[in-house]
């Protein structure tokens, strides 16, 4: 005897992909190839994952994330350009048992927001950072960022970036690991599903140092702009792993005992 | 509550913890910095937050974000720190959080010194920061009036979801007076419906001065405008010293206030019918009042520790009503009653012509040709 | 009715912390009063010099051009706001650390070696209290034993082994005090 299998319809089909939770319907604004939206599913996946959606609150910068608080399904504030770990500091330190992060590009945190982002770490605020580098000015129109590299052409750098007038890019990551209040430094790309992986991972680690007071927490994220760099989406992804990575190079930088052991 | 006597920038520190202060964050400045540091002090032992910043920008982003939480949460510091923490006093107003803000002002611009000064009148009422919006500014005269109006502070800036500026000079941050405190008041439990806290059980909330869109901007703007009016119309606030039939009247605010209210009695004493308007509100300014006196009046006095910026305000109130002087020291300088009773017994014996500039004789006095 | 107070001397000799003490005696007697210092960058050594106005009423400026009453601690103090005193004031000068008499005719002068007096008791520190004594004598609005009083109650407890010693100052202040002019 036969039993007919039962006919296919869309009830049995296994969900394989979807939003999390903790991401608005809200389509974004991002160019095509930027890797904003990455970074996004990547925090929205980590707070599902570890259940502090309902306990998240988010700090959108100045920058082309200021509407970050759009896509994210989670209490969100805007802070003025550079001050968001300021801003972050004020609500921790009213609701210490919140999960309170800061998502941040490199003219907002590197250039701006120098003193507040060192002083947060200086001073271990259990916050997390989420730390967009893509080498350029986005929201602004492609203007030099402190991590525009030596060369790279920008409008506010048309002949290339000249150290000798303009400096030297600087390596947030390298720096923030010298402080004793960090308690969680790396730096990842976004570049490729391998990169995004690792990505993924620190992000939990760095939402795992707060989770445990551990201290403050950063993981810098190399990352696309195709419409200010002049490139094609696969263009730009391969200029990052061309020349970003070895400008920038990815690892850990700061690490706490309490985390190294923890598996994710 | 038995009377202490107390340091004016402690007392208004204690009466914030009293009026349920739950997060302070500053920058040492002097002359505010016993401020910072009774909070330093007594903040943890309430089990509340207290942090020093690297900066004044940080320190009123700190307050920003504590604010969005729906904390009562207050900074303070003096004239230059106010200028760095312009940018985020306007970001507090366009998001529409509370906060309260203390300015013991000293001598300036720039570094100036840490002597007792109004110079941030038109800083703090006309210009603290970028954009469409009206902090309320409350300008106590003496160590009690500063504890009583600190309690009020929060009140109001929760009431119309504002900034409200307590603004001192040195010398009342810095003198001891007998203080009655008020009773400490229980820590608020419930928080505002707009209030960030994480989105447990409803749905996501966000603050931001951000709006794209400037027919939704403008709409913001006017609902900050229209709260502004009820303040206006709620919170205008002054007093009165012998004006009832006073046919001449020194108007000062603040320090200048007190020191107008001995040259007042002095002249009173001589004879001279004066009186002394002093205004508490600045923002509101009590326009109403004034515009009233200037009807009976036979001519004014401004006084202040400026070159004249309230004076402008009067000189609006009045609309040209009554002839006006003006008498200021600056730089830190601090006037003596002895200098404002002889601008009074000049007031009377040869009032001022109508078109006479209010500046003119005191300028002439103090930079003779 | 007011009274105006004008301490002054080096920084370091309790110039501040007198005037705190005839701050609390005026607030504990029922009085309005205010104690205004004059603050700077300098923190030792340099002048120090504090007003303390008495009164019955709203006190309105909490400095004045010419005090009924000027305590100084030294020579410099008595140069520079000798002068200033109202006709009919009353002047407390430390004799120790002056070069010359008090000058003025038309005010009550008090002149004690302050220090001397604080060192034969045991502690040049009490020069202040010594000098206290001396002005409570001639004092309209405050007593020596209100004086007293404000010590006991608003010097921190942890500092209350030192109350007979500043006593025993006000007192010894208060017998020496002669008037010279």
């Amino acid at each position: 005897m036969t039993v007919a299998a039962p006919p296919k319809t869309k009830h049995n089909l296994k969900l394989i992909y979807q939003k999390p939770e903790s991401l608005t319907d809200s389509p974004t604004h991002y160019c095509p190839g930027c890797t904003h939206g990455v970074a996004h599913r990547l925090v929205a996946e980590v707070l599902d994952e570890m259940g502090l959606r309902e306990k998240a609150i988010g700090i959108a910068p100045v920058g082309c994330a200021v509407l970050a608080y759009e896509y994210f399904n989670i209490d969100g504030v805007e802070a003025a350009h550079g001050r968001a770990p300021a801003m972050a500091t004020g609500i921790k330190r009213v609701l210490p048992d919140r999960v309170v992060f800061t998502y941040q590009g490199d003219g907002d945190l590197a250039s701006i927001g120098m003193a507040e982002i060192l002083h947060a770490a200086g001073r271990g605020e259990r916050i997390t950072v989420i730390f967009i580098n893509n080498a350029i000015y986005g929201m602004t129109g492609g203007q030099m960022a402190p991590t525009t590299l030596p060369e790279q052409v920008t409008t506010s750098s048309p002949r290339g970036r000249d150290v000798a007038t303009q400096g030297f890019p600087i390596r947030m990551s390298e720096i923030l690991a010298q402080m004793d209040g960090a308690a969680y430094v790396v730096r990842r790309s976004l570049h490729d599903p391998n990169n995004i992986r690792k990505a993924k991972k620190a992000i939990r680690l760095a939402f795992e140092a707060q989770v445990r007071g551990l201290g403050f927490a950063m993981v810098e994220l190399l990352s696309t702009c195709p419409t200010n760099w002049g490139m094609t989406p696969i263009e730009a992804m391969n200029w990052v792993r061309d020349h970003m990575v070895p400008a920038f190079p990815l690892g850990d930088y700061k690490v706490a005992p309490e985390l190294q052991k923890l598996r994710v | 509550m038995p009377r202490e006597l107390m340091k004016g920038n402690v007392a208004m520190a204690e009466a914030a913890i009293r009026a349920g202060l739950e997060a302070y964050f500053g920058y040492p400045i002097t002359p505010q910095s016993e401020l910072l540091e009774h909070m330093a002090k007594r903040m943890p032992e309430e089990g509340r937050a207290f942090l020093q910043a690297e900066s004044e920008v940080a320190a009123i982003n700190m307050v920003y974000g504590a604010a969005c939480t729906g904390a009562r949460v207050m900074t303070s510091t003096s004239g230059p720190g106010i200028s760095l923490m312009a940018e985020g006093i306007s970001y507090i107003a366009g998001t529409e959080v509370p906060a309260v803000i203390v300015d013991v002002m000293r001598g300036g611009p720039g570094l100036g010194n840490i002597a007792p000064s109004q110079g941030d009148y038109r800083q703090v009422i006309h210009g603290a920061g970028h954009g469409d919006f009206f902090p309320i500014v409350l300008a106590p005269a003496s160590v009690q009036e500063a504890v009583d109006l600190i309690g009020e502070a929060f009140d109001i800036a929760e009431k119309y979801r504002t900034v409200v500026f307590v603004v001192a000079d040195g010398s009342i941050g810095q003198m001891m007076e007998p203080v009655e405190l008020p009773e400490p008041r229980p820590l608020r439990r419930e928080r505002p419906d707009w209030a960030v806290s994480g989105a447990a059980g409803r749905p996501h909330r966000t603050l931001t001065s951000l709006y794209l869109k400037p027919e939704v901007e403008e709409r913001i703007n006017l609902r900050i405008l229209k709260r502004w009016q009820e303040a206006e119309a709620n919170e205008v606030r002054y007093r009165e010293y012998y004006l009832d039939d006073a046919e001449f009247v020194v108007l000062g605010f603040g320090t200048a206030g007190r020191v107008a209210l001995s040259a007042v009695r002095a002249a009173r004493e001589e004879g001279i019918r004066v009186g002394l308007f002093r205004p508490v509100s600045l923002r509101p300014f009590p326009y109403q009042a004034i515009r009233d006196l200037a009807q009976r009046a036979k001519a004014f006095l401004v006084v202040e520790m400026n070159g004249g910026q309230m004076l402008e305000d009067v000189q609006a109130a009045a609309q040209g009503q009554v002839p006006m002087r003006f008498y200021g020291r600056m730089g830190g300088m601090v006037p003596f009653p002895d200098e404002v009773l002889e601008e009074i017994r000049t007031l009377a014996a040869d009032p001022p012509t109508p078109t006479e500039n209010p500046r003119a004789r005191w300028l002439a006095h103090m930079m003779p040709a | 009715m007011q009274t105006e107070i004008l301490i002054a001397g080096f920084g370091g000799q309790g110039v501040l912390f007198a005037g705190q003490v005839l701050a609390y005696a005026a607030m504990d007697a029922g009085y309005e009063v205010t104690w205004f210092p004059s603050y700077g960058p300098e923190m030792r050594g340099g002048t120090a010099n504090c007003t303390v106005i008495i009164a019955d009423e709203e006190i309105g400026s909490p400095l004045v051009a010419h005090p009924k009453v000027l305590m100084a601690l030294n020579a410099p103090s008595l140069d520079r706001f000798e002068p200033q005193v109202q006709p009919e004031g009353l002047i407390v000068a430390n004799a120790s650390l002056l070069s010359r008499p008090v000058e003025r005719q038309d005010v009550t002068a008090i002149t004690l070696k302050a220090n001397h007096i604080a060192e034969e008791l045991g502690d040049r520190r009490m020069a202040n209290m010594v000098m206290l004594g001396a002005l409570s004598t001639h004092l309209p609005v405050l007593t020596l034993e209100q004086i007293k009083a404000a010590l006991r109650d608003h010097l921190p407890k942890r500092k209350h082994h030192l109350l007979e010693a500043n006593y025993r100052a006000l007192d010894t202040g208060a017998a020496r005090a002669r008037i010279v002019a």
